[in-house]
């Protein structure tokens, strides 16, 4: 009797500890989003919003060349990597059940948890040291590199469920199987793809490691794929790291913004879904 | 002779387009479609293969005129002339700050699992779900400002300060109560390996086939008895691979690592005490990168760094999807 006493004892002791490692777990979550929302709403403004940087310590100025560097470079980065990706993923669906498929398949998987700094160093020594200049287009390609993989994973995994009937159904009135699996197939697997494709832009567009080695950040606006741009995380990352008041003030404002983009777009895709689809093991 | 020279390049040059229209007649759409996608997923691999040429010859400078010491060195002077460049006090600051990352955040992260896929019903497990998965949605930027600004006087004033009042003897927590120092940085990286952690565990967890719950629950076993015996033992190095992902994201993580860890540099940065400032890989680069001068030592000696970083990472990724990988194909079958 005792010992099945201290047995459900013990029982409830461990559902105790689990809601309680889920708690410790959410505080720090709670805490990031209310101090953000805190101390970022009162930066927030129709100036802060829509004027390159000020000067750091007098009020004034904002955060307009971040906001469109970083919509530049989601952009260049979506023309790079979404073909790249949805292709690679058509081949690991279609082609990939074999030993090389698998390689890929595993390659991409190591790709995907990979450093981000690594990426820059990459992208860095490749294009900055080529191009002479940190520039956009280097940015855009680290970035490009970092998104591969989770649009790569999770466009196999929405076609993998497509039902094969779709497939043979095209393929019984005589179309050629590239043509089945880019218009019938693919455009089935379309809301996964395209939430694959949602996660992985708010995955990017919160990286800054890589810009620091690619992109550098300015106080302007785009001037060219060739030239430094402002970016909303390295904007942060500069404003936090200055003594003054009003920059880190700005710096919670860039936060926000960045954290609704970030957090906007993954929510969303999240309640459209309902978990429809498995997004793999990405790191959203 | 010349004439024959060229009727004969002639006739091989028409035997060769011959060749050339008759095996192209028999390419089809569906043959350049099946080469163009795989020709594209083989960029992964040139994307790993160019990393690695691209870190080593970076920073081949650096290692032909240190050698090893460039591994094993602790001093770091990037003055041009009298350049010095150790690595060591970074590789054992990312050992020391990953290790609480995972001391810390694993633990922590299996309670999340085993509550959410065995204990809890559905109706409360699934929102909590999507919660613990918004921490991998936050920046790592995010994390580093509320770290600098918020996390780290919270930490400073609520652990720091009385571990220093009470346990300041001991040789690791040595050191005046900062906040920008090497426990901030892994108590933060143990919150960002959480959601990674605990969602490949739980993955792993719903692998693991109902008989054998159903076998444990059979013989009169509780909820927890369940969960150990019939899921854990079972599902054991799927948890270890998902840890190991977990030291991985930690040992790479920069940004947020970078704005709390106090950017030691040289002896400096030897991580003696857990109270004092300190420097990983990869915050040695972020923080340095932008100053060093193109083309000079140091930046080799930063792509250096990285050389070693991504040797790291290669290593403890490869090894841990093999683990994981392991669990979900043989034991999961419905996962993969």
């Amino acid at each position: 009797m005792s010992s099945s006493g201290l047995r459900r004892l013990k029982g409830r002791l461990a559902y105790g500890l689990g809601l309680l490692c889920v708690l410790v777990a959410i505080v720090p979550l709670a805490s990031i989003l209310f101090e953000v929302v805190k101390n970022g709403i009162s930066a927030i403004g129709i100036e802060f919003l829509t004027s390159p940087p000020g000067v750091f310590d007098k009020p004034g100025g904002g955060i307009a060349t971040a906001i469109q560097g970083t919509l530049i470079l989601v952009g260049l980065t979506c023309l790079i990597g979404i073909p790249i990706g949805l292709l690679s993923g058509v081949f690991l669906a279609e082609f990939g059940n074999n030993r090389f498929g698998r390689t890929i398949r595993f390659l991409n998987d190591v790709l995907t948890e990979f450093p981000s700094i690594v990426i820059g160093i990459l992208a860095y020594s490749i294009l900055v040291v080529s191009i002479g200049s940190y520039s956009a287009i280097a940015g855009a390609v680290a970035l490009s590199i970092i998104m591969l993989p989770i649009v790569t994973r999770t466009t196999e995994e929405s076609i993998k469920i497509v039902p094969s009937s779709i497939r043979d159904a095209a393929m019984a009135l005589g179309i050629r199987r590239w043509r089945a699996t880019l218009s019938v197939v693919l455009t089935t697997a379309r809301s996964g793809v395209i939430t694959g494709i949602l996660l992985s832009v708010s995955r990017i567009a919160g990286e800054t490691a890589p810009l620091l080695l690619t992109v550098l950040g300015t106080q302007f606006f785009f001037s060219g794929l060739n030239q430094p741009l402002d970016a909303l995380p390295l904007r942060i990352y500069r404003n936090a790291s200055l003594p003054y008041t009003f920059a880190r003030q700005q710096g919670w404002g860039a936060a926000l913004v960045l954290i609704i983009l970030v957090l906007g777009l993954n929510v969303g895709v999240r309640l459209a879904t309902r978990g429809r689809y498995s997004t793999g093991r990405s790191r959203m | 002779m010349i004439r024959t020279e060229l009727t004969k390049r002639n006739s091989t040059r028409r035997r060769l387009s011959q060749w050339f229209t008759e095996r192209l007649a028999h390419i089809s759409a569906d043959d350049i479609f099946e080469l163009s996608t795989t020709t594209l997923a083989c960029l992964v691999i040139l994307v790993l293969v160019a990393a690695f040429i691209v870190l080593l010859r970076g920073s081949l400078p650096v290692l032909t005129r240190f050698g090893l010491g460039f591994v094993t060195g602790i001093s770091w002077n990037p003055v041009p002339g009298i350049e010095t460049f150790g690595a060591q006090p970074y590789v054992l600051g990312t050992l020391v700050t990953s290790a609480i990352a995972v001391g810390i955040g694993v633990p922590i992260s299996l309670g999340i699992a085993i509550f959410l896929s065995e204990m809890a019903p559905g109706f409360i497990s699934n929102p909590l779900s999507r919660v613990i998965e918004l921490l991998a949605a936050v920046p790592s930027i995010v994390y580093g400002l509320w770290g600098l600004l918020v996390f780290s006087v919270w930490v400073r004033d609520w652990v720091e300060t009385p571990i220093s009042t009470y346990l300041g003897s001991i040789p690791v927590f040595k050191g005046t109560p900062f906040g920008l120092d090497i426990l901030t940085a892994g108590l933060i990286l143990s919150i960002m390996i959480i959601p990674t952690v605990s969602s490949i565990s739980k993955e792993v967890m719903t692998a693991v086939p109902s008989s054998q719950r159903e076998a444990a629950y059979s013989i009169g076993a509780t909820k927890w008895e369940v969960v150990r015996m019939g899921v854990l033992s079972y599902s054991r190095s799927g948890i270890f691979g998902a840890a190991i992902l977990g030291l991985g994201r930690a040992i790479g993580e920069t940004i947020a690592v970078t704005m709390v860890i106090g950017n030691a540099v040289g002896p400096g940065a030897v991580p003696t005490s857990l109270l004092q400032p300190g420097q990983t890989m990869a915050s040695l680069i972020a923080s340095e990168f932008n100053g060093a001068d193109p083309g000079s030592l140091h930046i080799s000696a930063l792509i250096g760094v990285g050389l070693v970083l991504f040797a790291f990472a290669l290593i403890i990724n490869v090894f841990a999807q093999l683990m994981v990988r392991k669990v979900l194909r043989v034991k999961g079958g419905a996962v993969e």
